[in-house]
C-alpha cells in the first residue's frame, strides 16, 4: 500500500544492491543493542570452550586463543532492527579452525553461549565453511565491551543477533535448540535476504 | 509464558491515525486504530512506509499505550536527519493509514502478574515503553511497587508530564531529572543520572527489584553498569536502546 505523502530519500546510493529488504544504511554509526548489562570478564578468567553435547571437548585460554590463526574479515552486517552497516572490518578465528579441534560427526547444530547468559542457535552449515568467526578486534582495535568484547561471534550472512556478543563457547548438538531471541518471537534462522525477522516470516 | 503467543505469523496490518499530538518540541504521540491482537507492555511494532515507486522504509517503535487501551500509541521523536520520523511527525494526518506489524519482543516486558518491585529508568524518548507499563499497572490494579526515574534534557522535553503526574498522585514514585536546565520553579532533580542519584531515588539491591532501562546507548550502558555496581543482579536488569 502506498503511504500518502511518503517519498523516502535514501535509495539510489552506491550500496543499494547490498541492502537487504527493509534495511537502511546506518553510515558511520554503529548502534549497540543488548538485552542486559554489558559483562566485563577479565582476560585472565576468559576462556573459550567447545562442548559436544554437555561434555567439554576443547578449551583455549585468552593467550591460547590469541595464538590461533586469525583472519581479516571485511563484511556487511545487517541488524534485525533495520540498520545495515557496510564494509565492517574484523579479525578473528574461523569456526572451521575451532570446530576442527573437536570432531563431532553427529553434530548438525551449534549453540553459542555467552557471558550474561545469552544464547543463539545455528545449523552447523551456517557456522562452518568460512561463514563464521570468533572475532576479537573491530576496525583494527580490541573489540570494545559494548560491541561484544573481548570476543564475539561473527556470522555476517545472518541477522546480527546471531553474532552473539561476549561469546564463551560453542555447544555441538545433533538437534536444534532455539536460543534467547529465537524463543522470544524472532526467526529461527534469520536470513536478511529472505527477510526472516520474526517467527513465521 | 509469552512464547506460544509469539509463534503466530506477524502480518502487516493497516492502522488508521486517530490522534496526532505534539507532546514536546521534539516528540509526537500518534494513536492508531489497528488490530494487532493483544500486546504486552514494553513490546514494539514495526512501521512500514511505501513510496509511489515501491521504495519502502521500515522502523521499530515501542508501544506507548497499555494493553488495555483502545488505541495503539507511539511516541515518535523527530530526528533532524531522519528519513522516517520527520514523515511521521510532519506529514502524517488524522485518518491516514499506515502499515504496522507486531507486537514484537518478549523480553523487555512488564505484566501485572509480576508482583515484585519494579524500577523503570528512562532517558529521553526511552520513556515510551514505560508509559505502557505504568498505564498497564494502573489498569490492572497492580499492587507491585513501581518507580520511575526519568532523565530529560529540559523541562519542555518532558514527555507525558500530565500522565506522569497522575501516576505520581496514585503512589508511583516518579522522579524526573533535567540534565541541561535548572529553571526557577522546578522542584524535581537536576543533573545526569549517577550513583548517588540512583541510591536516592531507586529501589535498593536488597529489595531485589526488576529493573528496566531504556534510552540512548550511552545512557543505558552507564545506568546498567551503575546498577550492577550497586549490587543488583545482572539478570534482573533488562535493557532497551534507542538510536545510535
Amino acid at each position: 500500500m502506498i503511504t500518502r505523502g511518503f517519498q523516502g530519500r535514501r535509495r539510489g546510493g552506491a550500496h543499494e544492491s547490498r541492502l537487504p529488504p527493509g534495511q537502511y544504511d546506518v553510515g558511520d554509526g554503529f548502534p549497540v543493542l543488548s538485552a542486559g548489562p554489558t559483562p566485563h570478564t577479565p582476560l585472565d578468567r576468559w576462556d573459550f570452550t567447545i562442548e559436544i553435547g554437555d561434555q567439554p571437548a576443547a578449551r583455549w585460554s585468552w593467550t591460547e586463543f590469541q595464538e590461533l590463526p586469525h583472519e581479516k574479515i571485511s563484511v556487511d552486517i545487517h541488524c534485525v532492527t533495520k540498520w545495515s552497516k557496510f564494509d565492517t572490518l574484523w579479525s578473528g578465528v574461523s569456526l572451521d579452525t575451532l570446530l576442527g579441534s573437536a570432531p563431532a560427526p553427529m553434530a548438525a547444530f551449534v549453540i553459542a553461549f555467552c557471558d550474561g547468559g545469552y544464547t543463539t542457535n545455528l545449523p552447523l552449515a551456517d557456522a562452518s565453511s568460512g561463514k563464521a568467526w570468533v572475532v576479537d578486534t573491530y576496525d583494527g582495535a580490541p573489540l570494545r565491551p559494548e560491541h561484544g568484547g573481548p570476543a564475539r561471534l561473527l556470522v555476517p550472512h545472518l541477522y546480527f543477533w546471531k553474532s552473539a556478543k561476549w561469546i564463551r563457547g560453542l555447544r555441538l548438538l545433533d538437534h536444534d535448540e532455539p536460543g534467547f531471541w529465537e524463543t522470544l518471537g524472532y526467526h529461527n534462522r534469520g536470513d536478511p535476504w529472505l527477510e526472516q525477522r520474526y517467527s513465521g516470516d | 509464558m509469552v512464547g506460544a503467543a509469539l509463534q503466530r505469523r506477524l502480518t502487516w496490518q493497516l492502522g488508521r491515525v486517530i490522534a496526532h499530538e505534539r507532546e514536546t518540541p521534539k516528540a509526537w504521540r500518534i494513536s492508531f486504530a489497528v488490530d494487532l491482537g493483544a500486546w504486552l507492555a514494553g513490546q514494539h511494532v514495526d512501521v512500514r512506509l511505501t513510496a509511489p515507486d515501491g521504495y519502502q522504509a521500515q522502523r521499530s517503535y515501542s508501544i506507548a499505550s497499555a494493553p488495555e487501551a483502545e488505541t495503539l500509541d507511539l511516541v515518535v521523536e523527530r530526528l533532524e536527519d531522519g528519513e522516517v520520523s520527520p514523515f511521521l511527525t510532519d506529514e502524517l494526518r488524522i485518518d491516514d493509514q499506515l502499515e504496522l506489524r507486531g507486537p514484537i519482543g518478549g523480553y523487555f516486558v512488564w505484566q501485572a502478574t509480576m508482583a515484585g518491585p519494579t524500577q523503570l529508568i528512562a532517558g529521553g524518548s526511552g520513556l515510551a515503553p514505560f508509559l505502557s507499563m505504568l498505564d498497564h499497572h494502573r489498569a490492572a490494579g497492580s499492587d507491585a511497587p513501581m518507580r520511575l526515574l526519568y532523565s530529560s534534557r529540559t523541562r519542555d522535553e518532558v514527555i507525558a508530564a500530565e500522565r506522569l503526574a497522575e501516576h505520581r498522585a496514585r503512589g508511583i514514585g516518579v522522579e524526573i531529572t533535567l540534565t541541561r536546565e535548572a529553571r526557577d520553579g522546578w522542584d524535581g532533580r537536576v543533573g545526569r543520572v549517577d550513583g548517588p542519584m540512583l541510591e536516592a531515588t531507586t529501589f535498593s539491591a536488597g529489595e531485589r527489584p526488576l529493573i528496566f532501562v531504556c534510552g540512548p546507548t550511552a545512557f543505558v550502558e552507564k545506568v546498567a553498569e551503575l546498577a550492577v555496581a550497586m549490587g543488583h543482579a545482572p539478570n534482573m536488569i533488562k535493557t532497551e536502546r534507542f538510536g545510535g
